[in-house]
C-alpha cells in the first residue's frame, strides 16, 4: 500500500503476519505483536538504517480488566534522525504476565520496566535489575491494576489518636 | 503603672512569658520540609518580593535540632511519612508545625494509595495554610 509509512512496509516485508497494523490509530503507526516477537521486532527497528529507532520514548501498561488477555504493554519508539514514530502493543494474560526485556536494545527501558513491574506486576525476563522503583518494600499488591481499591492506603506510621477515624 | 513612673523613661515592665513569646514570634528558625510544588511558593515567599525576612524568618535551618518551626510544604507520601515523623521528633521543644498547601493540610486533591491525607495524621499541626498552591499575599502571621 503506497500510503503506508516505510516502517510498516519494512515490517510487513520482514515479519509478514506476525504483526498486525491497527488502522484505527490515526496519530501514529500502531502495530500489535505477540510477546514472543517483541525482542526481534525491536532489534529490527533499531538496527535497520532506514528506520533507526534509537529513542524509546515510553513503555507503559494498560489494564483492560474486562478483556482477556488483560494487560497490554505499549511501547512508543521514535527515530531522532528520520522522525519516524511507532507504537507497539503486546497483550499479556493475567496468569502469565511475563515478557522479555528490551533493555539490551534500549538501555533507557530499564527504569520503565521496573515501574511497570512495581505498579502492575508484569515480570520482565532477563531484566538486569528487576526490583521496586517507586513503592516501598512493605507495600503489598499492585496499585495500578484496576482491581486495587483506589483509596486503600498501607501506612508505614502509626496514626495519631486525634485523627483516627476522620476522613 | 506606678512602678514604671518610679523608674523614669526608657523602662517598661511586662510579664516574662509575654516578652519571651514576643521574641519567639519575631525570630523563627524554620525547617522547610519541602516535598512538592508548594515549595516553589515557599521559595518565592522567602525571596525578595514577598520577603519573609521582615518577619525574622529568613534563615532556614536545615537541621531539625536548630529549628523551632517546621513548615510541611507539599504532598506527604506514605514513603516519606516515617522521615517526617523522625525529623519532627528530633526537633527540640518548643516546636510548632505549619502545614502549607492543600496536600499537607488534608491530602489535597489526591485520594489514592500513596498520599497521606494530611500531615496531621503523622504529627500535630498548629497552623494550616490552605491553597493549591498557597496564596502568597502574606498571612504569614504564624506567630
Amino acid at each position: 500500500m503506497a500510503d503506508e509509512s516505510i516502517t510498516i512496509q519494512k515490517l510487513r516485508e520482514t515479519f509478514g503476519d506476525r504483526i498486525e497494523v491497527v488502522p484505527a490509530a490515526i496519530d501514529m503507526d500502531t502495530v500489535k505483536l505477540g510477546r514472543d516477537d517483541i525482542v526481534e521486532v525491536c532489534g529490527f527497528l533499531r538496527g535497520e538504517d532506514d528506520l533507526d529507532y534509537d529513542l524509546m520514548r515510553d513503555l507503559t501498561c494498560v489494564d483492560y480488566i474486562d478483556e482477556k488477555p488483560r494487560f497490554e504493554i505499549v511501547y512508543h519508539l521514535y527515530s531522532i534522525y528520520h522522525g519516524h514514530e511507532i507504537r507497539l502493543k503486546v497483550r499479556l494474560d493475567e496468569q502469565d504476565a511475563a515478557i522479555d526485556t528490551i533493555t539490551d536494545i534500549w538501555t533507557g527501558a530499564n527504569w520503565y520496566e521496573r515501574e511497570v513491574y512495581d505498579l502492575y506486576g508484569i515480570t520482565f525476563t532477563n531484566h538486569p535489575d528487576l526490583r521496586r522503583i517507586l513503592l516501598y518494600p512493605e507495600f503489598e499488591g499492585y496499585p495500578l491494576r484496576k482491581d486495587y481499591p483506589i483509596d486503600k492506603e498501607q501506612p508505614l506510621f502509626e496514626e495519631r489518636e486525634e485523627t483516627r477515624g476522620v476522613r | 503603672m506606678g512602678i514604671e513612673r518610679a523608674f523614669g523613661e526608657g523602662i517598661i515592665t511586662t510579664r516574662l512569658d509575654k516578652i519571651v513569646n514576643w521574641g519567639r514570634k519575631w525570630s523563627f528558625f524554620c525547617y522547610p520540609f519541602v516535598t512538592a510544588c508548594c515549595g516553589m511558593e515557599y521559595m518565592s515567599a522567602a525571596a525578595s518580593h514577598y520577603d519573609i525576612a521582615r518577619f525574622g524568618a529568613e534563615f532556614p535551618r536545615f537541621s531539625p535540632r536548630q529549628a523551632d518551626l517546621m513548615l510541611v510544604v507539599g504532598t506527604i507520601c506514605h514513603k516519606v511519612a516515617p522521615v517526617l515523623k523522625l525529623v519532627h521528633e528530633q526537633m527540640c521543644e518548643p516546636k510548632w508545625v505549619m502545614a502549607v498547601g492543600a496536600c499537607a493540610c488534608s491530602g489535597g486533591f489526591y485520594r489514592n494509595y500513596s498520599v497521606v491525607q494530611g500531615a496531621d495524621r503523622i504529627i500535630p499541626v498548629d497552623v494550616y495554610v490552605t491553597g493549591c498552591p498557597r496564596d502568597l499575599r502574606p498571612s504569614w502571621t504564624a506567630s
